[in-house]
């Protein structure tokens, strides 16, 4: 490593040799820079799961615009809209077809009197092409009362259950006292707000919600005709249907304005953002004691480097060759120790929590940018390394 | 004597301001001839230490004229200084090696202040003179594994390895037998008369002062005896 170094650096690797004369204390600082990977990569992958989860029910769906209530948070959080706008919606220009969906949660009682939440959807089924194409071909059979196709990454759901149904198999469980029956599967995964999902036709679902009526969906979907901007017939929409109690937007922008309310509004985006704010602030501090520590215990030597003529850049190089060491090798055991949390908390949540490559190189290129603001913090000791004192 | 390689005229210094001021160095004026060994001497407080630094640049000179090497030290920069220290040598009493360093390499620090260069020309350098100093067989030991006076060779090496043309040394031989004394002097004065490096030494080690060129003393402040010898 040293002499790989040499050749890097063009001279002696001093940061890493001081760094590495001290095994204890390089171990422990690289277990503190790891730790606080650690931290940050724990924060970021349930706040990417967060993410994820709310933008997963996009996936399922295939359209261009959305249709809300204006008082609706995201998706899966909103109030309902009048099916008339829908039809008023279907006169514009550029709008090729529209569809209402109904979104609700409910509470599933399974075989072993286990409970489950579901967010569940209900979708015109004889408009199959509203559905992502995986949903749609399965979509016609919905057409059977209180039938239903059931999310493979439920949360809780026996794997025994999902086996059975990719297999053809059926599945029946409870909710207030109807029963539905799962005659397929789908791929979403379980979120924040539920245990997974459920796919239905509209009328099963105002079965299971007596109180909801079809006037009244959560959104409505349309899809604009071939060659068409969606931006352009937002704006058509916009101009032509009531103001007020309504927004408008691409599919897109709703996913986007989902994940910013999510992160900025909610208080799980909050919590998991000052989480990743601490992580970094830890391994700042961790870095810079050790760094300060080691220019404090090295200062008569530097100060010799001094008086032999070695400049600033010399001694702002030793620190930030150390902080870079640091960096590397505390990031290395950080990212392997969070997969393995990682693949621990899918198991055990269903949530997607994912180590994907720029998660990975984000928090990397973050440690070494922190490691170095700690470095450049800790070259203020280096002030104190006069020469005149040696003799 | 033009050429003298250490010139002071007129130099005072002084630490602190106001009440606290205390004037350490008085109307210093000295040549100090090129390849010659000069011994500073004094009692403690005498101003040794001081005149030593400043002729090493690394103290600011804040009165009088002090030209090393050519350089007029009087309001020169930080830039300036280190150029300059980089053409001097200084042994210190605490030998100040780095402790995660090899001999080998805390040598070679001595070289690699000048660029990167040829590093196997410089490893072989630094070798050939701890083979010099007797520490053929300690090149490759951190300090924390050689004796004082191993690692007091060790810092002489580093401070000679890049032929300064001052060295400037604060008791070198304080921590040394008799043996390794005599041969780092030896090795001093021989330097001395081959390449025409200077040294000036703040020591009290009367095997030094005899084979000294130029004994200077220093009492509060002022020199009060300068004398030279014929070695």
């Amino acid at each position: 490593m040293s002499q790989l170094l040499t050749l890097v650096f063009g001279r002696l690797p001093i940061g890493w040799l001081q760094l590495t004369h001290n095994r204890g204390r390089f171990i422990a600082a690289v277990a503190g820079v790891a730790f606080a990977n650690l931290l940050v990569f724990m924060q970021l992958g349930i706040m990417g799961a967060l993410n994820s989860s709310t933008v997963a029910p996009y996936a399922m769906l295939n359209a261009d615009i959305i249709l809300s209530s204006e008082d609706g948070n995201t998706l899966t959080d909103g109030g309902h809209i009048p099916r008339v706008r829908m039809f008023q919606a279907l006169g514009v220009a550029g709008v090729a077809d529209a569809t209402p969906l109904y979104i609700g949660n409910l509470p599933f009682t399974l075989d072993d009197g286990s409970s489950v939440s579901l967010l569940s959807f209900g979708m015109d089924v004889a408009q199959p092409s509203f559905a992502s194409p995986g949903i749609a071909a399965s979509l016609s059979r919905l057409t059977l009362e209180n039938t239903a196709l059931l999310d493979e990454g439920t949360r809780g759901m026996p794997a025994s259950v999902i086996a059975k149904l990719t297999d053809g198999g059926r599945y029946s469980f409870e909710t207030g006292g109807t029963t539905l029956t799962a005659i397929g599967t789908m791929d979403v995964g379980g979120g924040f707000l539920a245990d997974g999902m459920v796919i239905m036709s509209d009328q099963t679902f105002l079965r299971l919600f007596p109180n909801r009526t079809s006037g009244a969906p959560n959104h409505i979907l349309i899809r604009t005709a071939d060659g068409v901007s969606p931006d352009a017939v937002v704006a058509r929409l916009q101009a032509a249907l009531p103001k007020g109690n309504i927004r408008i937007q691409t599919m897109a922008g709703s996913a986007a304005n989902d994940l910013a309310y999510m992160a900025t509004e909610r208080p799980t985006g909050i919590i998991f953002g000052f989480g990743v704010f601490m992580g970094i602030l830890v391994g700042l501090v961790i870095v810079y004691q050790v760094l300060s520590t080691d220019v404090a215990d090295h200062l008569r030597e530097y100060a010799t480097f001094k008086a032999m003529g070695y400049g600033q850049p010399f001694f702002l190089g030793i620190v930030f060759e150390e902080a870079m060491v640091l960096a590397v090798f505390g990031f290395i055991p950080g990212v392997f120790v969070s997969m393995v949390l990682y693949a621990g908390l899918v198991s055990v949540t269903g949530l997607p929590v994912v180590m994907d490559a720029g998660r990975a190189i984000l928090v990397f290129f973050g440690t070494l940018a922190a490691c170095s603001l700690s470095g450049a913090i800790a070259t203020r000791r280096l002030a104190n390394a006069d020469p005149a004192d040696l003799f | 004597m033009r050429d003298a390689p250490i010139i002071t005229h007129g130099l005072n210094h002084f630490f602190g301001t106001g009440d606290t001021r205390k004037q350490a160095l008085f109307d210093i004026a000295l040549e100090v001839d090129r390849g010659s060994l000069t011994v500073l001497m004094g009692p403690s407080g005498s101003g040794k230490t001081t005149l030593l630094t400043l002729i090493g640049g690394l103290r600011a000179v804040k009165d009088g004229d002090v030209r090393i090497l050519g350089q007029q030290l009087m309001r020169a920069d930080e830039a300036t200084l280190v150029a300059l220290r980089r053409r001097l040598g200084f042994i210190f009493q605490a030998h100040n090696l780095h402790e995660s360093l090899t001999a080998t390499q805390n040598v070679l620090m001595g070289l690699q202040v000048h660029g990167a260069g040829d590093a196997r020309k410089q490893r072989a350098a630094a070798h050939h003179l701890l083979d010099l100093l007797g520490l053929a067989d300690r090149c490759d030991y951190l300090p924390g594994n050689l004796s004082g006076g191993q690692k007091q060779r060790v810092a002489v090496a580093r401070a000679l390895v890049s032929n300064p043309e001052i060295v400037l040394a604060d008791e070198p031989t304080a921590a040394l037998d008799k043996a390794s004394g005599h041969r780092v002097v030896k090795m001093l004065k021989g330097l001395g008369d081959a390449r025409g490096t200077t040294t000036v030494m703040v020591t009290h080690d009367p095997r030094i002062l005899e084979m000294a060129d130029r004994i200077i003393t220093l009492e509060d402040g002022r020199i009060t005896a300068d004398r030279r010898q014929v070695s």
